[in-house]
């Protein structure tokens, strides 16, 4: 075992050992959120993962999008294969282990060559669409500084990861000719046999370090790479799959009846029951407060909903509230959601679980201006690709400011004041209900 | 003139079930079935067919109240919950199974909120219902006037994306012979009125536009001389849309109810 393999492995286990770190500190996020037991109809979940996430079936409902989505997705999955290969390369000095596998390696090799042509010209197209067409979803109030960047950084390093490995097989296939005994003359190279003319005419020692500098900024950068994606709205990649198991299958307009409230309305209603009861041991709710304050009264679906989000703005363009220039925008609130887990999980590591640092999700990062503004029409549920329900959350703040903290725009309190006096939003008399039956 | 018509013969669950009988169904009125002008005309234009078709309906009357469904949306949990145990609770002492309503947000509500709560029963929203009665040969419907008429239908938000609901209004306006043209966004895309989620009973917040006004535009397009609506709430903002652009005078917003009754000029 060569010095660099020692490093490669090196390398390799920091890179991978990073990405855990990240992980589990994204799951103790989530877990910020409160229990909820989703666990129901497994087989439909299977389903709608399979067709939502890996089927991608929402993303064509935008044609063009969708399209270069999916040749990007392909490319991503099957170029692991070549990724594969390098780390067992690097691991065992060997070079181009999977050769052995003869006129299917060729076959491999080349479709890889393909995909990567087309990733790398989905990208392009992708950062002109992003950058350059004025397409409104991409320009929102919350897409600027971070967001805006993160967007751009990942297509770039898609585009330079793509570059590197083509160049690397143009460089091999020079190399085949010169030093076959190191560099088998195995594989086809549709698309880099393009470069070959460039590449050969340096000499073989600048084409030996061209190859090999190429083979390790590939893999340095699928590791970077690797690591940058769960900062970023990137790392939908993986919780596309489980956010879309886990996601709702009821009706979109069913909303859940809160258990916490339905005790109390039980007591009230029910003349039977003794008022001054202790609740029985354990059947306390969970969480101490009426709808949500903060991200540790969501659920952790909520939470998990946040940090699957992939900014792409599908849910804010189909939101009448925000296509009519009103401050709601239902991917803010996600992003708001996650950036507010993302802050309260620091805080609650450096400080203790039980720390709290003061601040909110509803009035620090989300207004109250926006979470009036929507009619819950279940429009950005409905458009989002990864099956997110900003919905679940706006009814949620809403029902904290109404029971927590009895805040609302003045004609909701009179509206809930006719409904608890007439029984209807208006203020009309009950006796008049049937009135309809003798008038025009 | 006197402007009052003919009373209608509705029943009522109270003096049935003091001849100790049970109709076949409840038709929920709803509170703007019950209060809006507007919607009160398609209160009765529904109530006329259920009784051409022979149905043997009754209403709460004055035993009914709001199902909470605003409340709810609006983050009174309380409130709902309270509403829907006392509604839970008439119901049930009449022993209600069948529940059909002209209003989607009622609708959802019955359908799908109260069986948590104690209250289950079949629930039709009136455009499905409709089209029972006239798939089992019930209620019988020649376009006649709307004929070759362009009718666009507007997707009610808790009807449609709410519980997938898309088909049965559709059903009938081709059932009236009616030439359906769909506006750009329509069926799991439509657009919202702008009424939902509370919005019904409070003003906008600041924006470039009102919702209702850019749904309005949208139907205008179409060049249909009608659309038609399946909710009280939805009827009452795209009508407001059509005053606002002008239009009242020659597109007019209709519920699918009315238009049969219309048709069959009842
Ligand atoms: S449910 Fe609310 S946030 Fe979602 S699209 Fe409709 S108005 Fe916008
Ligand atoms: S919530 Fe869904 S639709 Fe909206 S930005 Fe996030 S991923 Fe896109």
């Amino acid at each position: 075992m060569g010095i660099g393999n020692i490093i490669f492995i090196l390398i390799l286990v920091t890179g991978i050992a990073l990405f855990i770190k990240r992980i589990r500190e994204i799951r103790a996020n989530i877990m910020l959120g409160h229990d909820q037991v989703i666990n129901d109809r497994k087989s439909t979940r299977w389903k709608t993962m399979g067709r939502v996430a890996m089927g991608q079936s929402k993303m064509v409902d935008r044609p063009i999008a969708g399209f270069l989505h999916i040749v990007v997705y392909v490319g991503f999955v099957l170029i692991n294969i070549e990724v594969l290969e390098i780390v067992i390369d690097g691991i065992f000095g060997t070079h181009r282990v999977m050769s052995c596998l003869g006129g299917f390696y060729d076959f491999l090799i080349g479709f890889i060559e393909v995909l990567a042509l087309l990733v790398l010209l989905a990208c392009v197209v992708f950062l002109i669409r992003r950058n350059i067409l004025s397409i409104k979803r991409f320009h929102l109030a919350e897409m600027t500084k971070w967001p805006k960047a993160d967007a751009n950084i990942i297509l770039i390093a898609e585009i330079l990861l793509m570059g590197a490995l083509l160049k690397m097989n143009a460089a091999d296939q020079v190399l085949q000719v010169h030093m076959p005994e190191t560099y088998p003359p195995v594989g086809s190279y549709p698309v880099s046999q393009a470069l070959v003319g460039i590449m050969g005419s340096f000499s073989v020692g600048t084409v030996l370090f061209f190859e090999r500098a190429l083979w390790w900024f590939h893999i340095i950068g699928i590791l970077a790479f690797l690591n940058y994606v769960p900062y970023s709205k990137h790392f939908h990649i993986i919780l596309a799959f489980p956010n879309t198991w886990y996601s709702n299958l009821e009706p979109k307009g069913k909303f859940d009846n809160m258990a916490s409230v339905k005790k109390e309305v039980e007591l009230m209603m029910d003349s039977s029951a003794d008022p001054y009861a202790t609740p029985p041991a354990g059947e306390e709710p969970a969480h101490g407060t009426f709808g949500a304050k903060d991200v540790t009264d969501l659920s952790w679906k909520n939470l998990l909903d946040a940090y699957t989000c992939t900014e792409c703005g599908r849910c804010s363009s189909v939101c009448p509230a925000n296509i009519t220039g009103k401050k709601l925008s239902p991917r803010k609130i996600m992003m708001d959601t996650r950036d507010r887990a993302e802050e309260l999980g620091a805080y609650k590591k450096a400080n203790g679980k039980d720390s709290h640092d003061g601040s909110s999700l509803i009035h620090t990062y989300i207004t109250e201006e926006e979470i009036w503004a929507c009619t819950s029409c279940n429009a950005c549920v409905d458009a989002c690709p990864v099956l997110i329900d900003p919905l679940d959350i706006i009814i949620d703040l809403r029902r904290n400011l109404i029971m927590e903290e009895s805040k609302s725009p003045e004609s909701i309190t009179s509206m809930f004041n006719n409904i608890e006096n007439n029984g209807a939003p208006w203020a009309f008399s009950a006796a008049d209900r049937d009135k309809w039956i003798t008038e025009s | 003139m006197d402007n009052r018509v003919m009373s209608m013969h509705v029943k009522d669950m109270a003096s049935l079930a003091a001849e100790g009988k049970k109709p076949e169904v409840l038709f929920w009125i709803g509170c703007a079935g019950s209060f809006d002008d507007r919607a009160k005309k398609i209160t009765r234009a529904f109530a006329k067919l259920l009784n051409e078709a022979g149905v043997d309906y009754a209403i709460l009357g004055k035993e009914e109240s709001c199902t909470g469904d605003p409340a709810k949306r609006a983050g009174n949990e309380f409130l709902f919950q309270m509403q829907a145990f006392s509604n839970i609770q008439v119901m049930n002492a009449y022993g209600v199974d069948r529940i059909v309503t002209t209003c989607p947000h009622c609708f959802n509500t019955l359908k799908n909120e109260y069986p948590e709560l104690g209250g289950n029963y079949q629930v039709m929203h009136h455009t499905q219902f409709l089209n029972e009665l006239m798939d089992t040969g019930r209620l019988k419907v020649e376009g006649g006037a709307f004929k070759g008429k362009k009718i666009t239908y507007h997707d009610p938000c808790y009807l449609g994306r709410g519980n997938d609901v898309y088909e049965a209004p559709r059903e009938l306006i081709k059932k009236l012979d009616a030439e359906l043209v769909e506006m750009k966004r329509c069926r799991a895309k439509g657009l919202c009125c702008g009424a939902g989620g509370a919005q019904m009973f409070k003003e906008a917040e600041p924006g470039a536009k009102e919702i209702n006004i850019e749904r309005t535009e949208e139907a205008i397009e179409t060049n249909a001389s009608i659309v038609a609506a399946g909710c009280p709430f939805c009827n009452t903002m795209m009508t407001d849309g059509m005053k606002h652009a002008e239009k009242e005078g020659s597109i007019r917003v209709m519920d699918l109810a009315e238009l049969i009754a219309e048709a069959k000029d009842l």
